[in-house]
């Protein structure tokens, strides 16, 4: 057990928040490490407590990715910014076809934060990540003054594994593929809309924050041909597909009555005045396959989360002009845009 | 101007007519929304609100009348344009 | 949804544009007043369905549009008061003053707050007694109820740090300065049905008389405005020009009493300046002298707001009917969504806004592809 020192009189116990000491690398630094972040996240990397993490490597494909998080408010229905970091940089690493694998987590500690929280947040970042079979084996801590920062931030980078020998990603997209989403959106930009301050409705809206390591995995064992997969983050469904044609540069065609939307969000998406094509979502992707194995697609997702409402919503057309081309719900046609800025409620 | 939205009214309270309010449904997003402009409407309503405001109740016979004629206009074709008189329009001077 | 799924029926509005072309005879030109309805109009490309001879133009139905630069310069200066927090609807934050806007403001560091409902923000009063809480009241006749009530309530809870700062605007006396001007080219109107739910469909009966023009009070979804255009073109077509109402389900002839009663409780009728368009006398509400204790202004001693040029920005033909965005030589190059000039382009229901958003990337790819 720790001993307390002369130069710290009052043992961390006695303590409920994040002081700017914390952060000083010193024994308050190592004792909030011992206490909270070790037994969280304890695995023989993580034992080592060296500079970095070293782990066996094969000749294999390796995915590598990072990510901050700065969500607020830091507990939302459906999840935290714990949850929403780990699933976020394992969706990331699934996106390019890996098994995702270890993670790093460096944490920016407002003082005042209280230790509770802290500690449920990395409980829930250990859950997490245990779920999807993946270890945080690394990280950092730094304490800013009280005013300096929204509370907490995570910023995580992880390393996964490709196992097989697709190549999954924009470049791969061709003429005559059909584009799936895994299911409805919208859930997890209007979650945090309903807790928002000022603009509270009762609702039972879950953030989708969730990992996408069943779907993905369901797929890459399914025998199909995966050219490109996309998680829908912030911008939603819109934006990730209009930089995904601008990348490709090839055209899709999408109509907009397929996009499956349940009828809570599309309630508060009416409330607000937004549009859910263009809100956040966590746990959802889109994925596009050649058209003959569109069906066998469909079907796997549709075994694995039904609930969800996958779909196919559209079309990849020629390699000329890299365009979203959405059929409005009367049958009309326009080209979609990026999310410029943030959807703000609207009163007119 | 304006974006309303009709909701199902769920539930009412308060007296006094200035805080007069209720528990509205869109589509399963509940709000409580003042119903102090709209004192008629009653349980299980549709009200078009604004802004957290009732600012009408919405007239169901109203509704399905236009909605009834307007869906028979795909089978008016053919008919001259005298016959197209529309059922509000004020008589001239 | 219910009462709104329907209006948005593919078929229903593709026997409403095919009647329109069967009826139509001559070119016309027809405004509508509502920013919401220029969103649909936009989104939905309903003026692409309708026949070429028919002219959509787009009016001053923007209340973020149309406030003054002057009055978010004094909704800026706000936020730069120890103590205050400013509460504003969410699409006002991105309209620019003369210099910052709100949401830069807000980054700077100011207490900027998006609310739903102006009541909101008297609860946020009465839960922040140290604070003081100032609502950005803009709105057309729609919501000038709210906001009324908003001060109604405070008043009648007793909370003192709360108040106004006022924009509103009235319909009529925007489309008598539009039908006055010499160059007006709106021969019919698309009225703003959420206006008329509470002001009813009388007072544009002189509008429609003076003017000799058909006004069709009109919903917001694309059968809805469909049905609306159909019924002005048959009026034009008749030489008629009467007021009617295609919004029956929502707006009753003498519109909601209560609610009128409450806004003229609270409000007096003022002179007021619209952006783009210029002053144009007894267009606005302001605060009644018994209810000047909850007028930001005069309790914030705030520098009257001084009018101000309008620089390259050319809302004001737009917002007449006399040009579409399209036409402005800023519009897509130095005046867009990320930086625009004037407040068309910011808020999402100004004309410059809807049709960069939902059109700009198509107008490219044709002009690409004629080239």
């Amino acid at each position: 057990m720790n001993t307390p020192h002369l130069e710290c009189p009052v043992p961390l116990s006695y303590r409920t928040e994040i002081t700017v000491g914390h952060g000083g690398g010193g024994k308050l630094t190592q004792e909030l490490i011992d206490t909270i972040f070790r037994p969280a996240f304890a695995n023989d990397a993580l034992e080592s407590q060296h500079d970095g993490a070293v782990m066996p490597f094969a000749k294999k494909r390796m995915a590598f990715t990072t990510d901050s998080h700065v969500v607020s408010p830091l507990f939302f229905p459906g999840g935290d910014i714990g949850s929403l970091a780990v699933n976020g940089t394992i969706n990331d690493l699934l996106m390019c076809g890996a098994r995702p694998l270890w993670m790093s987590a460096g944490f920016i500690l407002e003082e005042g934060l209280s230790l509770e929280r802290l500690d449920k947040i990395v409980k829930s970042m250990a859950k997490t990540a245990k779920e999807s079979g993946v270890s945080i084996v690394t990280g950092d801590t730094k304490v800013v003054e009280r005013g300096k920062g929204d509370s907490l931030y995570v910023t995580t980078a992880g390393i996964g594994i490709i196992e097989h020998n697709h190549i999954i990603g924009p470049y791969s997209i061709k003429e005559g593929d059909v584009i799936i989403v895994n299911g409805d959106i919208g859930r997890h930009g209007m979650a945090i809309m309903a807790s928002r301050e000022g603009l509270e409705f009762e609702s039972t809206i879950q953030s989708d924050c969730a990992s996408l390591l069943k779907p993905v995995e369901a797929l890459l064992n399914s025998g199909i041909t995966l050219h490109c997969m996309r998680d829908l983050t912030r911008g939603g469904l819109a934006t990730t597909l209009v930089e995904l044609a601008q990348t490709s540069k090839c055209l899709f065609t999408l109509n907009e009555a397929s996009i499956p939307v349940t009828d809570l969000v599309r309630g508060a998406c009416e409330i607000l005045g937004f549009e859910p094509m263009y809100v956040a979502n966590e746990g959802r992707f889109a994925c596009i396959v050649p058209e003959k194995d569109a069906d066998k697609a469909l079907a796997v997702l549709n075994k694995v989360a039904p609930e969800l409402n996958p779909a196919v919503i559209g079309k990849v057309g020629p390699k000329d002009r890299g365009v979203v081309y959405l059929t409005s719900i009367i049958g009309t046609e326009r080209v979609l845009d990026r999310l410029s800025g943030e959807q703000l409620p609207r009163i007119c | 101007m304006c974006l309303a939205i009709p909701g199902k009214l769920l539930d009412i309270s308060g007296d006094d007519p200035l805080i007069r309010s209720g528990r509205v449904s869109f589509n399963g997003i509940v709000k409580q929304v003042s119903l102090t402009c709209a004192p008629e409407a009653k349980v299980g309503d549709y009200v078009l609100v604004h802004v957290g405001v009732a600012i009408s109740v919405i007239d169901p016979k109203e509704a399905e009348e236009t909605f009834k004629y307007l869906k028979a206009m795909g089978d008016l074709d053919g008919l001259d344009e005298e016959q197209t008189t529309l059922r509000t329009s004020k008589p001239t001077d | 949804m219910k009462f709104v799924d329907e209006y948005r029926d593919a078929q229903v509005v593709k026997n409403l544009a095919a009647r329109i072309a069967k009826i139509v005879t001559r070119p016309w030109t027809i405004m509508e007043i509502c920013g919401g309805q220029t969103h649909a109009i936009v989104k939905f490309g309903l003026d692409e369905l309708l026949p070429k001879s028919i002219t959509l133009v787009h009016g001053p139905g923007c209340p973020v549009c149309v406030t003054p630069a002057e009055l978010i310069d004094q909704a800026v200066e706000l936020t730069r008061r120890p103590n205050v927090i400013l509460c504003s609807f969410g699409d006002m934050l991105r309209v620019p003053g003369t210099g910052e806007d709100l949401l830069t403001a807000k980054a700077r560091g100011g207490d900027v707050r998006i609310v739903y409902s102006p009541l909101d923000a008297v609860v946020l009063a009465q839960k922040n007694p140290t604070k003081e809480i100032v609502f950005f009241a803009v709105g057309f006749e729609t919501t000038a109820p709210a906001n009324a009530m908003a001060v109604l309530h405070a008043e009648k809870a007793g909370v003192k740090n709360f108040s106004l700062l006022v924009s509103h605007v009235l319909v009529p006396p925007a489309m008598r300065a539009i039908l006055g001007a010499k160059d007006n080219l709106v021969e019919g109107f698309l009225a703003a049905g959420h206006v008329c739910a509470i002001m009813g469909t009388k007072q544009y009966e002189s509008i429609a008389e003076q003017y000799k023009v058909p006004i069709v009070v009109t919903g917001f979804e694309p059968v809805d405005i469909l049905e609306g255009i159909l019924r002005c073109v048959i009026q034009l077509e008749n030489h008629e020009h009467n007021v009617e109402n295609a919004y029956s389900r929502a707006v009753k002839e003498e519109g909601n009493v209560i609610a009128r009663t409450i806004a003229e409780q609270v409000f007096d009728e003022v002179d007021r300046n619209w952006r783009g368009l210029g002053p144009i006398p007894k267009s606005g509400w302001d605060l009644k002298e018994k209810y000047s204790h909850f007028d930001a202004p005069k309790k914030f001693e705030l520098k009257p707001a001084a009018m101000t040029p309008v620089g390259e920005c050319i809302s004001g033909e737009i917002m007449r009917g006399i040009k579409k965005p399209k036409q402005c030589p800023a519009y897509g190059i130095r005046c867009t969504p990320e930086h625009p000039i004037g407040a068309p382009m910011v808020s999402s229901e100004g004309a410059c806004a809807a049709y960069y958003r939902y059109r700009h990337l198509t107008e490219n790819i044709n002009q690409a592809g004629a080239a």
